[in-house]
């Protein structure tokens, strides 16, 4: 989707994400982190990071703002997870991206039909734009769709990721809790240095353009990797160390142009309060001993491990 | 190096990033209505120049743009149309 159509989509939504609602639902993020990390520590040590902190803590995030009910979170985890993996099986794709999709059409339809609306995005696009006609139910549904698979997958990944690089960096994850304040930049730094979304975006270009000295014809294609973009010596000095300490903001992780995430302040803050307050909570936390490597998602168009075990 | 600058902004090529009001808070805002960018003034003060600069760069839409201030006391005349707008 592109040009107007898009622009008439996304413009329902900039004002839901962004930096000062985002900012008005922190305590409620916070508060989700504390409840993730009490479940942690009654859990261990050891634990595993991922299923109790990395992926619960964002699923519950945007099912509040969207108001699906996170008691499904097993039903739609499963699906979303299946829609990013390359090597599922296509009838398989089909079939969870349907069954996600009537799940979420059920979910809007009750919300459209109720005469008292909630408090959650889905209801108040419902009530501001579905009842006015600006929006088609179907419409809301493949939104609904979109939200509930991008607010899941990448952050839970890099919450995982991020906390596996910073065990290995003691001093940087010591730094999380005594400076705090820095954690903004520091969160920019990771976004750039994992880089999790492996997939290139396909774009055709409309005109003659010139990118990076070479001439891309109108009607060519060109795929923009962004992995490669974070790395890329030109705008990164020492591209392949992490370096908190960098201005990192540049980076390309939540893509650009038109289509740029647009739930980045939402993602940035989930990771920000994650992490510091893991720091903070578990200043002691390292990786338990495991036999082999850590399990990867090395099928998945968003990367990041199905487990990290820790201990303290 | 960064010299005093007028910003301006366009709010149909702006996509709500938000990019301009985590950069530069001081002169960048988003409407509540539609999330798109606000002004907050025009002639960001000289501290926030180097930031403003940044935001233009990471504006995903292309949607701001800096020009050179125009030297005050060049013309000693009132600008009418500067209130015009509400």
């Amino acid at each position: 989707m592109d040009g107007a159509e898009h622009a008439r989509l996304r413009r329902m939504l900039t004002a839901e994400f962004m930096i000062r609602n985002v900012r008005r639902i922190e305590p409620l993020i916070r508060q989700t982190v504390d409840r993730a990390l009490d479940e942690l520590h009654a859990a261990g040590p050891p634990a595993d990071l991922v299923t109790h902190v990395a992926l619960p803590v964002p699923s519950m995030v945007i099912c509040h703002l969207l108001g699906v009910p996170y008691a499904d979170h097993g039903f739609f985890q499963e699906r979303s997870r299946t829609l990013i993996d390359r090597d599922a099986p296509p009838e398989r794709v089909q079939r969870h991206v349907r069954e996600l999709r009537d799940y979420l059409h059920r979910l809007v339809e009750a919300k459209v039909a109720t005469g008292e609306r909630a408090d959650d995005l889905l209801s108040r696009l419902a009530r501001d734009r579905v009842d006015t006609g600006e929006l088609a139910v179907d419409e809301l549904v493949g939104m609904a769709v979109l939200l509930l698979i991008a607010g899941h997958e990448t952050t839970a990944n890099m919450i995982g990721l991020s906390t596996l690089l910073l065990l290995r960096h003691p001093a940087r994850y010591a730094a999380l809790r005594d400076d705090p304040g820095h954690a903004d930049g520091l969160v920019d730094e990771l976004l750039r240095y994992l880089s999790i979304v492996r997939t290139g975006l396909p774009r055709l270009a409309t005109e003659d353009v010139e990118v990076g000295g070479r001439l891309i014809r109108a009607g060519e294609g060109a795929i923009a990797v962004l992995s490669l973009a974070n790395r890329d010596q030109a705008a990164f000095d020492r591209p392949n160390e992490f370096d908190p300490y960098r201005a990192a903001q540049q980076h390309v992780a939540f893509g650009f142009g038109v289509h740029q995430c647009i739930g980045q302040p939402l993602a940035r803050a989930e990771l920000r309060i994650a992490l510091v307050e893991l720091a903070r909570r578990f200043p002691r936390l390292r990786p338990a001993s495991t036999a082999g490597r850590l399990p990867t998602r090395d099928s998945s168009v968003v990367y990041g491990l199905d487990a990290l075990p820790v201990t303290w | 190096m960064s010299g005093a600058v007028r910003v301006g902004v366009d709010r149909d090529r702006c996509c709500g990033a938000g990019n301009c009001v985590v950069t530069a808070p001081e002169v960048f805002d988003q409407d509540d209505e539609d999330g798109l960018v606000l002004l907050r003034r025009t002639e960001p003060p000289a501290d926030a120049v180097d930031r403003v600069r940044l935001a233009v760069e990471l504006c995903p839409a292309g949607a701001i743009s800096v020009a050179p201030r125009p030297e005050p006391g060049h013309s000693s005349t009132p600008v009418p149309e500067a209130s015009a707008t509400p």
